[in-house]
């Protein structure tokens, strides 16, 4: 993460409240403890001006109230200095953060459970009565009566998100799960109405009430998971572009979110930061690292006058840039058109669930039917063909199928995030598992995305660690972490973009440039030269390292029948390179970001299930064309929000992992399906045939979603042990 | 059968204040940060209610 210079001004992150109070909330980095959160909360709470200061410690993200105005730069350098980095969150992120529909959810769960546990309790005494224990009609139609007293209004309340769902699927002309699942709990509570009324023996309020449950416990499941996944994206976002640096008249900083940068405003970009805002060079001289914007690999110097772009690493000196574009219309926005088109392609996709909707419905509703008309012809009684096609409806109501999906996709998902891949929809990992042709990008994928020292001589790097321990640069870097900890020159300057000097042992040296140094100007950007003053110069290079396990990766993704190619923007020269040493025979170089779009689309027009993992500005289309992606955490934002999955961390194992484990998730929802399905032949004739009663439909439907439950649960070990 | 016209409604109304115990907990934010409120109860000056 960039170092925040604590000197700036943050005021633009507080939120005003009306009655002269202020709230600043902010993301903590590393609190996972209840030592940690006494520390913070203690720490901040006693600063003057704070009146209170409270750690979320499930979310990680501290709240801050002031009394008067507020001094966050202050609470920022407080947390810094106790050891947990912080970055403040936009404001109008922030106000987004309450879960609104989850809430509901739950409330809707909670109505549901009372409702079915009550309503057992008028039930056993009907449950006996079938049983041949004493219950007289008298009493047993009382019981009926209490049952709907209770179930009706908590069916009514708990039902309204399938109702809503079902309403809105249906205006659209199409039936989803939610169709079948709202029918039968209004048919059941009518027929159970007309039973009672007309002193029938079978009534069903309580399957009503359970059935709404056991599917809401699926429901909410669902939610969480993309809600787990939407705040974690949001810290990410907030992790990443933090704010910019305003210049203002007088050339003092102020930390402003970027999405508050006009054009023509002056901003810093310190050494180590990325650029916000596409602009125009206005002091200072520096390398950019475009590599997440083209592919690049190698950094471009940039001097007053050149053009940059938003997302570019500044490698060298402190920048002052003029705003060229505001940050949503930078040079990004043809690649978020074509990202918008990828998105509605994938939303397109029907998922497992629907899918399986697509066959139960009609089959279940023309039994149902079938059933009634059979029935009757056969001179069976009106109300009896009816209470019949009723029992088949309630019996084979899609409870277990409901949870079918959901209990599986977050028993998977929870192992990934162990693992540290993120997974942003149930919907991502069923499309994953349908994978068989991986697509990688090269740079900041396949390789580090970040300069290593090549082979040099040990007594060389020995000689030129202090001086390179002395400097933030990330070439200086690779350098100093090649040669450990160490000695550190002395008297050292640095000059941005061109090298630094100091003194080693009594003797001066410098590193840097091959000009700084005074060796002939090669132009290369990915080498240094060293030197002690008058004496012999010494050349270092540096490239971006292939990942360690980037080989055995592919050989796993090779052993489980995918293809795998490379598309690459970089030159040809270190994509061969890099393709080799991978062990990949199929790849591309020099592609601009639509011809990548062009590749995918071609793929896909063959019949081919494509994933792409890809990290930069120019993967960001394709992430969103392809059929799944992934992106690393160290990917532009807008790649991460294009990714289906995210991993973070150096190995790129992820990609095997998330596959296995996808594949693991389909076949156990498949297993459910079937259970269901087995469930169903032995329910529905059993329901056409008048065997059923309230007690057999309790049993049968929790049973099989008790069983649906456990076989998700196995999930649990998939893909290995851990 | 007296005793349940006595029993029916006093367990009802025993389980409606279960759900609007449920509802209270739900609307006073006791499910927003469960790790945080496991920690909290260890010092003595943190254990204090939880806060919307």
């Amino acid at each position: 993460m960039a170092v925040i210079d604590t000197s700036a001004d943050f005021s633009a992150f507080v939120r005003r409240g009306a009655d002269g109070a202020s709230r600043l909330e902010l993301l903590v980095k590393g609190a996972r403890c209840a030592g940690c959160m006494a520390k913070i909360e203690k720490g901040v709470g006693e600063l003057p001006g704070v009146e209170l200061a409270r750690l979320n410690l499930t979310s990680g993200k501290l709240s801050v109230a002031f009394k008067g105005v507020g001094d966050p730069a202050r609470v920022i350098e407080t947390l810094d200095r106790l050891g947990y980095p912080a970055t403040p969150y936009d404001p109008n992120e922030a106000r987004e953060e309450h879960d609104r529909e989850g809430r509901r959810l739950v409330l809707a769960l909670g109505v549901a459970g009372f409702g079915a546990g009550n309503v057992m309790m008028f039930s056993v005494p009907v449950w006996a009565g079938l049983f041949g224990q004493e219950l007289g009609p008298a009493t047993r139609e009382t019981m009926y009566w209490l049952s709907a007293l209770i179930a009706t209004p908590c069916a009514l309340y708990a039902g309204m998100p399938f109702f809503e769902s079902a309403f809105r699927s249906l205006r659209r002309g199409k039936a989803n799960m939610d169709v079948p699942i709202s029918i039968g709990v209004i048919l059941t509570l009518i027929v159970s109405f007309s039973e009672t009324l007309l002193h029938g023996a079978h009534a069903y309020f309580d399957a009503a009430v359970s059935l709404l449950f056991l599917l809401l416990i699926g429901r909410y499941l669902d939610h969480k998971l993309r809600a787990q996944a939407r705040s974690a994206a949001r810290d990410l976002l907030a992790l990443q572009a933090p704010a910019a640096a305003r210049l203002d008249g007088r050339g003092r900083e102020h930390m402003v979110p970027v999405s508050d940068v006009g054009v023509g405003d002056r901003l810093a970009v310190a050494p180590g930061e990325r650029v916000p805002v596409d602009g125009v060079v206005e002091e200072g001289a520096s390398t950019l690292d475009n590599a997440l914007i083209t592919g690049e690999s190698t950094p471009a110097a940039v001097l007053v006058g050149h053009a940059c772009h938003a997302g570019a690493l500044n490698l060298g000196g402190r920048l002052v840039i003029r705003a060229s574009a505001k940050s949503e219309d930078s040079a990004v926005a043809a690649i978020a058109r074509l990202m918008e088109a990828g998105a509605q392609t994938k939303s397109a996709y029907v998922r497992l669930a629907d899918k399986a909707a697509a066959i139960y419905v009609p089959v279940v509703h023309t039994l149902a039917a079938a059933t009634f008309i059979v029935g009757w012809s056969l001179g069976l009684e009106f109300r009896q063909a009816l209470l019949r096609a009723a029992a088949l409806l309630i019996i084979t109501c899609p409870c277990a199928l409901g949870l079918a999906v959901p209990a599986v996709q977050i028993t998977a998902s929870g192992r990934l995030f162990r693992k540290g891949v993120l997974v942003k929809s149930g919907a991502a990992l069923e499309r994953l598992a349908e994978v068989d042709h991986v697509v990688f990008d090269k740079t900041g994928v396949l390789t580090e995305g970040r300069p290593r020292l090549l082979k040099t001589p040990r007594d060389v790097v020995e000689m030129v660690a202090p001086l390179a321990r002395a400097s933030r640069h990330p070439l200086a870097r690779a350098i100093a972490e090649a040669a450990g900890p160490g000695e550190v020159a002395t008297d050292t300057k640095e000059t941005a973009g061109q090298g630094i000097e100091g003194y080693i042992g009594g003797r001066k040296a410098r590193l840097g440039r091959a000009s700084f140094v005074g060796a002939p100007d090669t132009g290369a950007e990915t080498e240094l030269w060293f030197a002690f003053e008058g004496g012999t110069m010494a050349r270092l290079r540096f490239s971006d390292q292939i990942r360690p396990d980037a080989a055995q990766a592919i050989a796993a993704l090779k052993a489980r029948g995918l293809t795998v190619e490379i598309l690459s923007g970089d030159l040809a020269g270190p994509v061969e390179a890099a393709a080799r040493e991978v062990g990949v025979e199929d790849w591309h170089a020099c592609l601009t970001p639509f011809e990548k779009v062009d590749a995918i689309e071609m793929l896909t027009a063959a019949g081919r299930k494509v994933l792409m993992v890809g990290d930069g500005l120019n993967d960001a289309a394709a992430l969103a064309k392809a059929h799944a992606a992934m992106a690393p955490g160290s990917a532009l934002d807008a790649s991460q929000n294009a990714a289906d999955l995210v991993f973070s961390g150096e190995a790129l194992a992820a990609v095997p992992l998330a596959i296995d484990v996808a594949r693991a998730a389909r076949k156990r929802a498949m297993e459910n399906f079937e259970m269901s399905a087995v469930y169903n032949l032995m329910a529905a004739p059993a329901a056409m045939l008048g065997l059923v009663n309230p007690f057999i439909a309790a049993i049968a439907m929790s049973a099989s979603s008790l069983v649906v439950m456990l076989n998700a649960l196995r999930m649990n070990w998939a893909g290995g042990r851990s | 059968m007296t005793a349940i016209f006595f029993l029916l409604p006093f367990s009802l109304i025993l389980a409606l204040l279960g759900l609007g115990g449920f509802v209270w907990t739900l609307k006073h934010g006791q499910y927003e940060d469960p790790q945080g409120d496991a920690s909290r109860i260890l010092y003595d000056h943190l254990d204090d209610g939880p806060k919307v």
